[in-house]
């Protein structure tokens, strides 16, 4: 099996995360719905799952795959209890807006 | 048998008088207290036989603390100081009704442990966890079951509290600096390190501030009178008669010999600041309304004296300093409860609002009389063998240091006596003072008796301590 | 032997005190009284049996009990020494102390708490042995501040009038200032000599060369600071009268026979130190001669007759002092002795006419009481004469050797030293005159009561007058026991006896017209004129700048107790409140932060995630720019 690196250069890796990545932060900046900011961190992780995949087949090392599947199952969980606060913060105040959840000011 | 045993007596006894219910704790307490007591006096004749008391085990190898306890002249002169004292100051506090009376009676025990393990400890991480471990009881004794409004009484408490602990972390630092150059905590180890002169002053200086708050040496000493206040008597006497004293000794077993060079460059310093607590604290005493903050405030001044004879840096400044403190450990007490006695019966602690007890109880004026003169260190006390020690090695290093430290004994005449006639003296009162009751009585009286057997019989003490402060001195001196 | 013999010397009269406080009570008066009398009466006896057996070998006893105080270089015995000089001692506190003790049977018998007053004599009797006797000079301060304790416990024996425990604070504190000085010199001597033992200390002087003789001096002058503190010289004198609050049994036997002597005992103990330091001698003697006058001239005008006889004590130790100064030990010890007997006397005999009148004190109302109270005029009568040094009595003989040795030293402090004496001789016989001639001048009531005092009060006054008359044998000009038996102490030879010629027997006839013109005054003005003293708001000029005692209780009040007070005021006002508020300061300022932080937490989600990718890019660009 030839290694898929020798068709599509590692470089094309990096740039597709880099993009996901950028698109994940502008996400998180721009939409005030909690849910689509949690999506953008997803795309983020996800981002550097991508990374980490490609440079384990790029340095032929086990331990990055090993990572990401590290990462995937954290990503789950958070996902989990990400949402039951979302869900229980909407039953609460009735909106999931980032701008209405200002109970963090000093 | 080591001296672990009696740190374990104390502990059992702690929790034994919280688990025996209000009723009892009160007596378990005393007759643990009694226990450990008896138990430092056994320790004190294997070590004068020559056996080893000493404990030293391995606790925590990364980083290397040990369990190790030291027992030499010093420490047990200090552990039997503890022991003899809490006895004396459970016993007194029989007359006094308390809510709570377990948790009360066990965090007296629990402090007694603490800092008796501060006195023992000779790793430097554990003595700091005993010397932090004080710091609780005290804490919840005055805070709980102190006196006056609730509000100012915590502000008081909690500033006590957060000021000493601030100190303390100093001293931690200096610890972990150490710690970094010698790789153990043991004192001998920290005895042997060779630091440069800058190196030595800043972890002189780290000690200063923990050990300058506690003991107080001016200008570190306002938490002192609003704590003796507003704390119960109990408390006050735990805090002056034992606590202080960790200071001090702390000052003669740590800071000095780890940092002889900066002790010797910057001796005049803080001699002089030792001597200026002894002036300051004994004018500002004249003018208390307060009872227990005069006693403050000539514990003040008391203290002052003590800390400028162990920076003086020779045997018998050391010597003097510890037996001073012995001293001022047991007449301290009994003054504060001489104050208990009259608040028990007069319910107040103003002085203005006293006086004319003479005629009513001539018992009591007599015993307070007695511990006036004593902390007034007349001659046949012991507090005058340890004042004339301490201004006899001040006197040594300066004459004029010994001519203003001997101001003490002028003005402390002035401020104790002009107390002692505003409370005592004058027309008879027209409250009536009940006259001492036989609890009272032996309170004072074994007290009394300590002060005057030592005032002329001092030598068991002094050939107790030399060899250890002989010791500390080679340490100081070995460049 | 020798040291059952000091232990019971010391302890009986402990034992006394211990007896009379734990059971006094409940023994009763008499009883209690008479415990403390044969208490002090047995220390008498030994001290007798010591005497005894020093006169016949010559040879001080030494008695060491055990270690005391363990100082590097110094190693301090609890001791004593019996010798020539702590045996005198000895014998006429014992025996003067014996005789008052008596007197206070009868006198204190009204008290309800006479258990307490004979404990508290025979304290101080304690106190005064082991200063006496002790070897060095730490035991000494021991018997030094106890007896300064017992004056305290005795000026304030009435102790529900405020104005007595001043008195008393005050001659405890004013003794306290002397007492530093005493410390110190004891520092000073202990390190230059490593020692505080007397003998040791005479050897080791004796064999010393290049002493540093400044600071022996300084150590000297230290020394003489107590002295002037205890015995009550000039600037620490003002105590004394004030402790006239007393009972008069202590007036005679503390403040005037034996405690305020105890700074010329030092001073005598420590000839050998005071001997090099010349200085200070010279100091000793110009403050001897100062008390002296300026106390005589208090005396002149004061109408308690207390107060005249207090300030007649404080006179005469000056004059004391004065020979001191001189380095004539043994004519100062002569004086102390003689002073010791007609003082003594003179206070009992006061006790007894103000016993007599029910506690009335003022001179102005007395007037008349001889022929009431015949024993106690008569006893009185002799001991003025005494005082006022007329030929023959005891008075005499030292007064005129201190007057004779100063002309021989400094003829101003000759000249002060007489005029001294000749307003001594006046204002006694003031007091006699007002007192035991004329008419009554007191209320009826008082003159009913009028009577003499009972034998317990009478016959120590007539054993103290016989003293007075014939204590001045023992060192008779020209052939003194005295000097003989004081000649072991002294490091250098004694002046010797003064070869009676022409200027001895011509000085010798000054003193006595002077004091015969003292008395003559008195008589002219008192009992001639018959004036009475003015009224005090009468008093004007000279006279009441004498009579308020050249205000110095307010000088000092104004120098020293008052600034000391606002200074106490100011520390706790100001200083006390700015430090807490420092250390509070602290805390206010981590709080202060604390508040100004809270308002970055705007709790905006979207601006956190704004600054956390600007942070996140800072990080990223600082790591890929730093390389």
């Amino acid at each position: 099996m030839g290694n898929i690196l020798n068709q599509i250069g590692i470089e094309n890796y990096i740039f597709l995360s880099v993009v996901l990545f950028c698109i994940g932060i502008f996400g998180v900046l721009y939409r005030r719905n909690a849910i689509i900011v949690f999506m953008s961190i997803e795309i983020m992780l996800n981002a550097v799952n991508l990374l980490f995949v490609a440079f384990s087949t790029y340095h032929q090392d086990a331990q990055g795959q090993v990572f990401v599947f590290f990462s995937m199952a954290v990503a789950a969980a958070e996902v989990a209890v990400g949402l039951a606060i979302l869900v229980s913060i909407f039953r609460n105040i009735g909106s999931i807006s980032i701008d209405n959840l200002k109970n963090l000011k000093g | 048998m080591n001296v672990s045993t009696i740190l374990i007596i104390l502990l059992i006894g702690a929790f034994a008088t919280y688990f025996s219910g209000d009723k009892l704790a009160s007596k378990v307490a005393l007759l643990f207290s009694l226990v450990a007591l008896g138990c430092s006096i056994v320790l004190l004749n294997n070590y004068s036989t020559g056996e080893n008391i000493s404990v030293i085990n391995s606790w925590i190898t990364q980083p290397k603390i040990s369990f190790a306890l030291n027992a030499d002249g010093l420490g047990l002169a200090m552990v039997l100081l503890t022991a003899a004292l809490t006895p004396i100051i459970i016993f007194s506090s029989f007359g006094n009704e308390y809510k709570n009376a377990k948790a009360f009676y066990g965090l007296i025990l629990f402090m007694s442990f603490a800092m008796t393990g501060t006195f023992l400890a000779s790793d430097g991480l554990l003595y700091y966890i005993f010397w932090e471990l004080a710091l609780i009881p005290i804490y919840f004794i005055a805070l709980i079951w102190g006196n006056g409004d609730a509000e100012e009484r915590r502000k008081a408490v909690v500033k006590f509290f957060i000021y000493t602990l601030a100190g303390s972390l100093f001293m931690l630092t200096a610890f972990i600096y150490l710690y970094q150059k010698a790789g153990s905590f043991l004192i001998e180890d920290l005895y042997k390190l060779d630091l440069s002169a800058c190196e030595q002053l800043w972890i002189f200086l780290a000690f200063f501030l923990a050990y300058a708050i506690k003991i107080p040496i001016i200008p570190f000493h306002t938490w002192q009178a609003n704590v003796y206040q507003k704390a119960p008597t109990v408390g006050t006497m735990l805090l002056s008669g034992i606590m202080l004293k960790m200071g001090l000794y702390s000052v003669i077993r740590w800071q000095l010999p780890i940092a002889p060079l900066a002790a010797k460059e910057y001796m005049d310093i803080f001699i002089v600041l030792g001597i200026a607590g002894v002036i300051y604290g004994s004018i500002v005493a004249l003018r208390q309304k307060d009872l227990k903050k005069l006693l403050a405030y000539s514990s003040l001044a008391h203290v002052g004296l003590i800390a400028a004879g162990s920076y003086t840096l020779t045997l018998d400044g050391l010597r003097g300093a510890v037996m001073q403190m012995i001293a001022h450990g047991f007449v301290v007490v009994g003054l504060f409860f001489a104050a208990e006695v009259i608040f028990r019966r007069f319910e107040t602690r103003e002085i203005e609002a006293m006086g004319g007890i003479r005629t009513q109880s001539p018992k009591f004026t007599s015993m307070f009389l007695i511990l006036v003169l004593a902390s007034v260190a007349l001659p046949s006390t012991f507090n005058f063998v340890g004042e004339f020690t301490v201004l006899y090695s001040l006197s040594q290093v300066n004459i004029w240091f010994a001519i203003l430290g001997g101001t003490t004994i002028i003005l402390g005449a002035y401020y104790m006596l002009r107390m002692f006639q505003h409370v005592m003296l004058g027309e008879t009162n027209s409250k009536t003072f009940a006259d001492v009751t036989l609890n009272e009585g032996i309170s004072f009286a074994v007290i009394i008796a300590v002060l005057l057997f030592f005032g002329f019989y001092p030598k068991p003490i002094t050939d107790l301590i030399t060899p250890s402060l002989e010791t500390i001195l080679q340490v100081i001196n070995k460049n | 032997m020798d040291t059952n013999l000091a232990l019971i010397l010391v302890l009986t009269p402990l034992l006394g005190f211990l007896v009379n406080v734990f059971f006094g009570k409940s023994l009763g008066k008499t009883v209690s009284g008479a415990i403390g009398t044969v208490a002090v009466a047995i220390s008498f006896v030994v001290s007798l049996l010591l005497f005894n057996q020093i006169t016949s070998t010559g040879k001080g006893i030494e008695v060491t009990l055990f270690d005391w105080i363990q100082i590097s270089n110094l190693k301090i015995n609890l001791g004593f020494l019996l010798d020539q000089l702590s045996v005198l001692w000895l014998l006429f506190v014992t025996g003067i102390g014996s005789l008052i003790h008596l007197y206070s049977i009868s006198y204190m018998h009204d008290d309800e708490n006479m258990h307490k007053f004979f404990a508290y004599l025979n304290l101080f009797v304690f106190f005064m042995i082991t200063l006496v006797i002790g070897s060095n000079l730490l035991v000494l301060f021991i018997g030094w501040e106890g007896v300064g304790l017992c004056s305290y416990l005795l000026i304030g024996f009435w102790h529900k009038n405020q104005d007595y425990n001043d008195a008393a604070k005050k001659a405890f504190i004013m003794n306290r200032i002397g007492d530093l000085g005493l410390l110190i010199g004891m520092f000073i001597i202990g390190t230059m000599f490593s020692t505080l033992d007397y003998a040791t200390l005479k050897t080791v002087i004796a064999g010393a060369t290049n002493l540093n003789l400044p600071l022996l001096s300084l150590a000297a002058l230290c020394l003489f600071i107590g002295a002037c503190g205890k015995s009550a010289q000039i600037p620490l004198y003002t105590w004394l009268p004030d402790a006239m609050a007393g009972p008069t049994p202590v007036s005679a036997l503390i403040h005037a026979a034996t405690m305020v002597t105890a700074g010329i005992f030092m001073v005598t103990r420590l000839n050998f130190v005071f001997d090099l330091a010349t200085d200070v001698q010279t100091v000793i003697a110009v403050i001897g001669a100062i008390t002296s006058l300026v106390a005589a001239t208090i005396g002149l005008v004061q109408n308690d007759i207390k107060k005249v006889l207090a300030y007649s004590t404080v006179s005469q130790l000056g004059l004391m002092f004065l020979a001191l100064g001189f380095g004539a030990y043994e004519v100062a010890v002569f004086h102390v002795i003689t002073h010791a007997f007609f003082k003594a006397c003179l206070f009992l005999g006061s006790g007894s006419v103000i016993h007599g009148l029910h506690g009335e004190q003022d001179m102005r109302n007395m007037g008349g009481l001889r022929k009431a109270m015949p024993i106690t005029f008569w006893t009185m009568l002799i001991s003025s004469l005494a005082i006022s040094g007329v030929p023959f009595f005891s008075g005499f003989f030292s007064k005129d050797e201190i007057l004779l040795t100063a002309f021989h030293h400094s003829i101003p402090l000759y000249v002060v030293g007489s005029v001294a004496s000749i307003m001594t001789a006046f204002y006694m016989f003031r007091l006699m005159f007002l007192t035991f001639f004329k008419e009554f001048r007191g209320t009826e009531e008082q003159k009913h009561h009028l009577h003499e005092s009972g034998a317990l009060i009478t016959i120590p006054l007539i054993i103290l007058a016989i003293l007075a008359t014939f204590g001045g044998l023992i060192s008779l000009p020209g052939n003194s026991w005295l000097n003989e038996y004081l000649a072991p102490l002294f490091a250098k030879a004694t002046e010797g006896e003064h070869h009676l010629g022409t200027t001895e027997y011509t000085l010798m006839g000054v003193a006595v017209l002077g004091g015969l013109l003292g008395i003559l005054i008195a008589y002219i003005k008192y009992f001639k004129q018959d004036n009475v003293p003015e009224a005090d708001e009468n008093i004007t000029g000279l006279s009441k700048v004498l009579y308020n005692k050249y205000y110095v209780d307010e000088v000092y009040d104004a120098v020293f107790v008052a600034p000391v007070n606002s200074l106490s005021k100011f520390f706790r006002d100001y200083i006390e409140t700015g430090l807490s508020a420092l250390v509070f300061g602290l805390g206010k300022i981590a709080n202060e932060i604390a508040f100004q932080g809270k308002k970055l937490q705007t709790g905006s989600i979207g601006l956190y995630l704004f600054v956390f990718v600007l942070g996140l890019c800072a990080i990223v660009s600082y790591i890929f720019l730093a390389q």
